[in-house]
């Protein structure tokens, strides 16, 4: 089958951000961009079910500026046949990257698209079920295990009260959560290789898809901090601290 | 203006997150319906109607919505939605796995975890890991909305008696279907509800080792939780996770116990009311948002702080 691998670049998961002084958002200029870690439990997933013969191709998919090439090429260098790039400057919403993912799903017919279930950014969790309404596909959110059974999918899936499994009917959705795999280093080989794949760059309006948004964001704001507070020498002093002054135990 | 409120539930009964997510109704304003929809959930509509502040609840009992299905739920609440200004959810992983299905078929926008309501249309919500909180402004006609249920005090589950009403759906869609499930079974509070919470990290070293974290949660009374190392060690199942991907708690008292305190395992605790640390490492970054930091080994005291309590 052919899979379809959505990812997004952003902020390295390891950086700590800062707000702008002026509340419009977070300061990105100069700092560390990475794939979006779910995004590469995606890709590895992809290239697992090639490896085990389910997959025949797979394509990964993102949509965003002009650097997001780099992490289509790292997706390429890890075992991707080639990528496609909706290029855009604006910061879209979730809904506008499903209606933009719908338009490539059309175009390419996958049996098969995986997503990361939330970027590590804008922390949303929801293009890939809106991927799956817009298409009519089903949806295996937070999996994490993904079998073939005959010409259906068996996905076990991280729940509140511990795990469930669905089958769903294909094509489907899947949406990855952390214990899905653990994600491959791409070799040098490898990254020298896919400088040669094929990385296709379409605009949203040659795809035919409006990009408006009823969301506005009115300003981004540090959280309250937490001031430290104070180190205690002795169990004693712990529990004592805890029943006299916080008064919660 | 009228708020549908989805109701969280096991289809026996319903979970304390509903009561949240209706107080974050209220702080919208305007009449508050329930939806429970489920299999043979009569009991949880009888709850729900009970809810303070509810004025109807709909029920919607049908095999098909037994598992709370994206594929089979989601139209039958994008076609009661059309009713409403505001559909809520609380941010469990049914409702994010439902409630974006919703708001496509809605053709609107969702606004995720909100931790504050500022007006009808304007709501607060963490991004990045709860480093930055964005004040965002809605136009869409029907807003979309999940509840972090932790920010929200809940409201009272008694002395309401709202009407109940059937309702039906398009059922069944096909295009999946449940095959099983596996439930952690455990006599302690559930973790994102519980008043105090005690976790443990890498430091812990082995899962036998958690014996000591439930020796003490049992005798606060406390849910055990986990850092992501520690359920990737298999020290923990990871229903236990306490974090960006795992669950958001804010009890009143928070132990952690050998976890070193990584921006992940920050936003998913962080509101908590008072935070204790027992670590051996003075400079781990957990000390940095600790009411009360213990630097020592936890293998000598977590049985002492057994003893003592």
């Amino acid at each position: 089958m052919k899979v379809l691998v959505a990812v997004k670049r952003v902020v390295d998961y390891n950086v700590k951000v800062r707000v702008k002084p002026d509340q419009s958002g977070v300061d990105l200029a100069n700092v560390k961009m990475s794939m979006n870690p779910f995004c590469e439990i995606a890709v590895e997933e992809a290239v697992r079910l090639k490896e085990r013969g389910i997959a025949s191709e797979i394509v990964a998919v993102s949509v965003g500026p002009a650097a997001a090439q780099e992490q289509l090429r790292t997706a390429l260098a890890l075992g991707a046949d080639r990528a496609i790039l909706v290029e855009t400057d604006e910061e879209l919403g979730s809904l506008a990257v499903a209606k933009l993912l719908k338009a490539v799903v059309d175009k390419e017919q996958p049996q098969l698209v995986i997503t990361g279930k939330q970027a590590i950014d804008s922390d949303n969790n929801q293009t890939g079920q809106m991927l799956a309404a817009l298409t009519g596909y089903a949806q295996g959110t937070f999996a994490s295990k993904v079998e073939q059974a005959g010409d259906k999918l068996k996905v076990t899936r991280e729940i509140d009260g511990g795990l469930q499994t669905l089958e769903l009917s294909l094509p489907a959705i899947v949406t990855t959560d952390l214990r899905l795999n653990e994600p491959r280093y791409a070799s040098l080989p490898n990254i020298m290789k896919a400088k040669k794949k094929p990385l296709e760059t379409v605009k949203p309006a040659d795809l035919g898809v409006s990009v408006a948004s009823t969301l506005k964001v009115l300003k981004v704001e540090a959280p309250a901090e937490r001031q430290a507070g104070i180190k205690v020498g002795s169990v004693a002093e712990l529990v004592e601290k805890l029943k006299n002054e916080a008064k919660v135990i | 203006m009228a708020t549908l409120v989805i109701a969280e539930h096991d289809n026996a009964a319903l979970a304390a997150a509903t009561l949240n997510t209706v107080a974050a109704a209220q702080a919208i304003g305007g009449d508050i319906h329930v939806l429970v929809a489920g299999q043979q959930c009569a009991a949880v509509a009888e709850a729900a109607a009970k809810i303070a502040g509810v004025s109807k609840v709909l029920v919607a009992d049908d095999a098909a919505y037994g598992h709370l299905l994206a594929e089979n739920v989601a139209p039958l609440i994008a076609g009661l939605a059309q009713g409403y200004s505001h559909v809520l959810a609380p941010a469990s992983t049914n409702g994010k796995n439902y409630l974006p299905r919703v708001a496509a078929l809605l053709d609107v926008e969702q606004i995720s975890e909100i931790v504050a309501v500022e007006s009808p249309d304007t709501f607060k919500r963490p991004i990045y890991a709860g480093n930055a909180i964005a004040t965002v402004q809605s136009s869409a006609p029907i807003k979309v909305i999940s509840v972090r249920a932790t920010a929200f005090d809940p409201v009272a589950g008694e002395g309401g008696s709202a009407a109940i009403e059937g309702v039906s759906g398009t059922g069944d869609a096909g295009t999946s279907s449940f095959v099983g499930e596996e439930i952690a079974r455990s006599d302690r509070p559930e973790l994102t509800s519980a008043r105090v919470v005690i976790s443990g990290g890498r430091g812990m070293q082995s899962g036998d080792n958690f014996k000591l974290l439930y020796a003490l949660a049992d005798k606060l009374g406390a849910a055990v939780g986990a850092s992501r190392a520690a359920v990737d060690a298999g020290f923990a199942a990871n229903d236990m996770q306490v974090g960006q991907t795992g669950k958001i708690v804010a009890p009143d008292l928070y132990v952690a116990v050998g976890i070193s305190g990584a921006i992940q395992h920050l936003a998913g605790m962080k509101d908590s009311k008072v935070i204790v640390a027992i670590n051996k490492d003075p400079e781990a970054p957990i000390f940095q948002v600790a009411d009360y930091g213990l630097v020592a080994d936890l293998f000598e005291v977590l049985p002492e702080l057994e003893k003592q309590l």
